[in-house]
């Protein structure tokens, strides 16, 4: 007993170093897999408080681009309002997809593109009624997932994160492919799962597909860009170019999907839980 | 809490600030990051026990996990260099070995050592942070291009920082 105590104080250095190891590799486990770990992320009020300083005072550089994308975001608006007017006559009717989906606009606080899991902050959280799981757009296009959620804050998993995965439609050939990120370029997401007997072409639209309830159907995820096929391969190699430029990301808007629970209840008693 | 302990403590809370606030913004073409506060674990004194070597590099990843939202990555890899930092500045002792209260600065032992000190540890603390963020070596080429040019840069940020502070001490 005592050449044993003897030997782990001998390496007592060699322990520690294992220990804190392994701790680290559990954090690192236990945070890709749970959605919400609630203090140790960039969702804490002091973390918040110093990445929105830095974030405002590189904001104040890029404030005439801001502002042009809002006034564009505007304009859009105003289209589609007045086309909504137009086809019905009676403004602000309650259809379908307004109970279907509600939004929440966010500002983005932290965000990055160089790394291979790249994540967003957003200045909205629990008291704006945004929970783990909900889809975050901007005007362009798809953005990401909310990950984790503090009180007026949450954390977004980009789609520009290696793990991320997005059920999308080629829009022309109604096919469907899972949109997933090489972690290399920030501008451009890879398209999976293409069969070959469909013909993507160059300029083809990529939208989200709507399936896993996340996203709503059609939101842009960007434009093909570059189409290969190797000869034994069962799947294209589609290069989509993202429709929003991350670099550039300063709102974003959480989409709040009111039918989720019905969906995922009615879909659990039917299929069962899903792995 | 004596008056060094004091200023080791602002110099952390230094660390952290520089690097949330400035450095991850600063992506050199997409590639090129720097991790400064690797220089903070590796200018602590020479006789710092290494099991709070090794805590102290714990509690400084941690803090800089907080802000990367990857918690565990920046921790595991400064616990690594922690480590290894003690083994390393046994090997590479100086001739007529090291000045007692001295911290192992470029001011002291000199360019060449610091870099030989500092080079291989910098090395091994993007490398596995790298790959361990990439989850693999699945895109090799491009993570070693990625660890390749952050060494460059972290490595310039820390000379230029060590020369600015040179003539202090002699």
């Amino acid at each position: 007993m005592q050449r044993l105590f003897n030997f782990f104080y001998e390496y007592r250095a060699f322990f520690t170093f294992l220990l804190l190891e392994a701790f680290c590799a559990w954090l690192l486990i236990e945070n890709n897999k749970f959605q919400n770990t609630k203090f140790f992320n960039s969702s804490n009020r002091l973390a918040v408080n110093i990445l929105g300083f830095s974030q405002s005072s590189r904001e104040y550089f890029s404030l005439r681009k801001i502002n042009e994308e809002l006034s564009r975001e505007n304009a859009q608006y105003k289209t589609l309002l007045e086309r909504r007017t137009q086809n019905s006559g009676i403004p602000f009717v309650k259809n379908d997809t307004l109970v279907r989906y509600d939004f929440v606009s966010a500002k983005v606080i932290n965000n990055s593109v160089a790394q291979f899991k790249n994540y967003i902050t957003i200045n909205c959280g629990e008291d704006a009624g945004i929970k783990p799981g909900m889809a975050a757009i901007s005007i362009a296009g798809a953005v990401g997932k909310v990950k984790s959620v503090s009180e007026h804050f949450s954390v977004l998993i980009s789609i520009l994160n290696i793990d991320e995965q997005v059920s999308c439609v080629l829009a022309r050939t109604s096919s469907f492919g899972t949109a997933q990120w090489d972690g290399t370029d920030p501008r451009f997401i890879n398209l999976l799962y293409v069969p070959r007997h469909i013909q993507p072409l160059e300029g083809d639209t990529v939208v989200t597909s709507g399936y896993n309830a996340v996203f709503p159907a059609g939101i842009i995820v960007g434009i093909v860009n570059e189409v290969k096929l190797k000869e034994e391969a069962l799947f294209y190699d589609i290069r989509v170019e993202l429709a929003q430029d991350f670099r550039r990301l300063s709102f974003v808007k959480i989409v709040k999907s009111e039918l989720k629970p019905e969906l995922d209840s009615l879909e659990r008693a039917t299929i069962g839980i899903r792995p | 809490m004596n008056r060094s302990g004091f200023f080791v403590g602002i110099y952390f809370v230094l660390h952290v600030l520089v690097q949330v606030m400035l450095f991850k913004q600063l992506v050199l073409f997409n590639m090129a990051f720097c991790f400064l506060y690797v220089a903070f674990i590796l200018l602590l004194p020479l006789e710092t026990n290494p099991l709070i070597l090794m805590l102290v590099a714990f509690l400084l990843g941690i803090s800089i996990d907080v802000f990367y939202d990857s918690l565990g990555l920046h921790a595991s890899s400064l616990v690594l260099v922690a480590y290894l930092r003690n083994y390393w500045l046994g090997t590479i002792t100086p001739q007529g070995g090291y000045d007692a209260g001295e911290g192992p600065t470029l001011a002291v032992n000199g360019v060449q050592w610091f870099m030989v000190y500092s080079l291989p540890l910098v090395f091994a603390h993007h490398f596995t942070l790298f790959f361990v963020e990439a989850g693999g070596f699945g895109i090799f080429w491009f993570t070693m291009q990625k660890v390749m040019t952050s060494l460059i840069f972290t490595m310039f940020v820390i000379l230029f920082l060590q020369y600015f502070s040179f003539d202090r001490r002699r």
